[in-house]
């Protein structure tokens, strides 16, 4: 049984049958790829998993617990984060503050009254606020204000402040989106380091084909709300339905 | 880090300059008891406010009702307890707290807009209800007063043929315990004033602590991104509800040391123009910054003490240097802008602070800071050029 583990779910906006009975099983410490083309359902599957949306039947069970049901706090604190398709930053705050947010979040929980703790000292926070901010890179920059970071580095923050919470699930909404070569490329190598460094596993949705082969382990593939495959990587490639439903639109 | 003056002496010059206000304010015009008690009160009013709307952006515009309330509940101890101010303020605290959870439980399921309107319809409620239904409890129109025959259980009856005064612990609230004479100018130095100025460094010290602590970073955090702060595993819910509670009862004890200065509670504290001059307050002085609620809150208190003062005859008086009929003019002109059309003035000003001020005073203080240090920096460079 993996950890993540999605069963039957279903979600109607209207009379659009948007999730069509998924399935999905997601192993431990592995990246997980979800793929489709446009309006296939894929951000509406991950909006069902961290409680934005909720679906109309099915279950999805974290390490045996439900998900469903549960308010996104709880969906967090449960051990998922989720990076976003636009980057979601706060951004009014410098780089390290973003950070302490959700370290404090992590070690305190969903609410703690503390208006006499004096926040600048607590080491232990800001140690670890560090550390992420030294593995991503972006030590340099941690008194900037987030909101001035270029695109990419905000990026980069929003990974920073999930991964600072080590969760046991990270989703992440095509991380690459709207980035050069270059960029895209440092991604890959970072969500893979990440991947071997601290075992985190990941689901994750994307458009970009280079990416999802590169780093996915398993790949499944979502059209007009239901999956119609899923395998391995190298076998997704020459999967007969796939061509037909997805393939079409772009090489691979 | 950024600097940043040391909080421990940001409170000691605060505290310092506090306690020197009847010498301070002396050349002003400003430094008698009552005006500086309002100055103090309306500054713990306005830092309980910027504690919700500075971190929080949560705007309420029914805070008014918190104040009211703390009157109420201090003049209800008056009346059956004791003179002494103590247990007034302990209730009025309370019971504001106790008013603004429920508010606030309500009110805070909405944001933005419609949060302000469902506090202001709040406090509207409480405001005619004080008038009609809850009159046994707030005498309604005439307010709640003190009464000779008052039970005041704990107070021995000293002097049954006049009404007793405020005091805490045996001093004289009203009482000038020092009158000198430094200057030229006539100082009054009593208690009231004292007891408040030192209820506000109070309540800006914890609002200083509230600042730093990992609570207010989440307040900060709900301002700028309340989504992200759901995603990040924060229930946001009880942190705004939180901070409306403490705001709520810096409000309440406002409002419980308005009844120490004048024993008298009436509903029209409870109007939402109170409620809007303290959010007038609170931008104009510098909303989310340390020291920028107490400047408005002496700001407005101050230009609302001089403006509505003059009147016609001050005015023929200043204009009196030309022919008639041009300080018959001037006099027209200025007469709606001053006496009971202050608040017009104010409304002016306040115009002109939120266009060419957007972070309050404190802004155009710490743009002046730096206009001075810069032409320092640009006089070193000519210098060693």
């Amino acid at each position: 049984m993996g950890i993540l583990e999605v069963q039957n779910v279903n979600k109607h906006f209207g009379g659009l049958h948007a999730l069509n009975n998924v399935n999905l099983s997601v192993e431990e410490g592995s990246i997980h790829a979800i793929i489709g083309p446009n309006g296939a359902g894929k951000s509406t599957f991950l909006n069902c998993l961290i409680g934005k949306l909720k679906p109309d039947t099915g279950s999805v069970m974290f390490q045996g617990k439900a998900v469903l049901g549960r308010k996104p706090h709880q969906i967090n604190q449960m051990g998922i984060s989720r990076v976003f398709q636009t980057p979601e930053i706060f951004a009014e705050l410098t780089v390290m503050e973003n950070v302490i947010i959700p370290c404090l979040a992590h070690r305190d929980g969903a609410f703690r009254l503390n208006p006499f703790k004096n926040l600048e000292k607590d080491r232990d926070i800001h140690e670890r606020a560090e550390t992420i901010l030294e593995d991503m890179g972006m030590k340099d920059k941690m008194d900037m204000h987030s909101g001035s970071l270029s695109r990419g580095d905000k990026r980069r923050l929003e990974m920073a402040m999930c991964l600072v919470q080590e969760p046991k699930l990270l989703l992440l909404d095509e991380p690459t989106a709207g980035m050069a070569r270059a960029d895209t490329n440092n991604t890959i190598d970072l969500l893979k380091h990440i991947s071997e460094t601290r075992g985190i596993t990941m689901v994750i949705i994307e458009h970009d084909m280079h990416v999802v082969f590169s780093l996915s382990h398993k790949i499944s593939v979502l059209a007009q709300g239901a999956i119609i495959a899923e395998d391995l990587p190298d076998k997704i490639k020459g999967h007969p339905k796939v061509r037909e439903a997805y393939l079409g639109e772009a090489e691979v | 880090m950024k600097k940043r003056m040391n909080d421990k002496l940001l409170i000691l010059i605060f505290s310092v300059v506090i306690l020197a206000f009847p010498l301070i304010l002396a050349p002003t015009g400003a430094a008698y008891p009552d005006l500086m008690q309002r100055f103090a009160i309306y500054g713990i009013f306005a830092i309980g406010f910027n504690i919700l709307f500075g971190l929080t952006g949560y705007l309420s515009f029914g805070h008014a009702a918190f104040l009211g309330v703390g009157s109420y509940a201090a003049m209800w101890m008056f009346k059956l307890l004791t003179m002494n101010i103590f247990p007034a303020l302990i209730l009025s605290v309370l019971i504001a707290g106790i008013f603004s959870l429920l508010i606030g439980f309500i009110s805070l399921r909405r944001s933005g807009i419609y949060f302000s309107i469902l506090t202001l319809a709040f406090a509207q409620m409480s405001y005619n209800l004080a008038y009609s239904v809850l009159t046994p409890l707030t005498n309604g129109e005439t307010g709640l007063q003190l009464r000779l025959d008052d039970p005041r259980v704990l107070d021995t009856v000293v002097d049954a043929g006049s009404l007793p005064s405020t005091n805490l612990f045996g001093l004289e609230m009203k009482h000038v315990f020092w009158n000198p004479e430094i200057l030229g100018y006539n100082l009054q130095f009593n208690y009231g004033f004292y007891v408040c100025a030192a209820l506000l460094i109070l309540s800006f010290y914890i609002s200083v602590k509230i600042f730093r602590s990992p609570f207010g970073m989440m307040l900060r955090a709900v301002k700028t991104n309340q989504t992200r702060l759901n995603y990040t595993g924060i229930s946001t819910r009880p942190y705004t509800l939180a901070a409306f509670v403490i705001s709520g009862m810096f409000a309440g004890l406002a409002g419980g040391l308005l009844a120490t200065m004048d024993p008298l509670a009436g509903a029209d504290r409870m109007q939402w123009t109170a409620s809007g001059e303290l959010v007038l307050m609170v931008v104009l002085g510098g909303s989310g910054t340390l020291i920028g609620p107490v400047l408005g809150a002496i700001f407005i208190r101050y230009f609302n003490s001089v403006l509505s003062q003059i009147n016609e005859f001050t005015l023929h008086a200043w204009f009196s240097f030309g022919p008639e009929w041009m300080t018959n003019l001037l006099v027209s002109i200025v007469d709606p802008f001053v006496g009971e059309g202050w608040e017009l003035t104010l409304g002016a000003l306040f115009m002109l602070v939120v266009t060419f001020l957007p972070g309050g005073l404190v802004d155009g203080g710490q743009r002046v800071g730096r206009w001075i240090t810069g032409a320092n920096r640009r006089a070193a460079k000519a210098r060693e050029a």
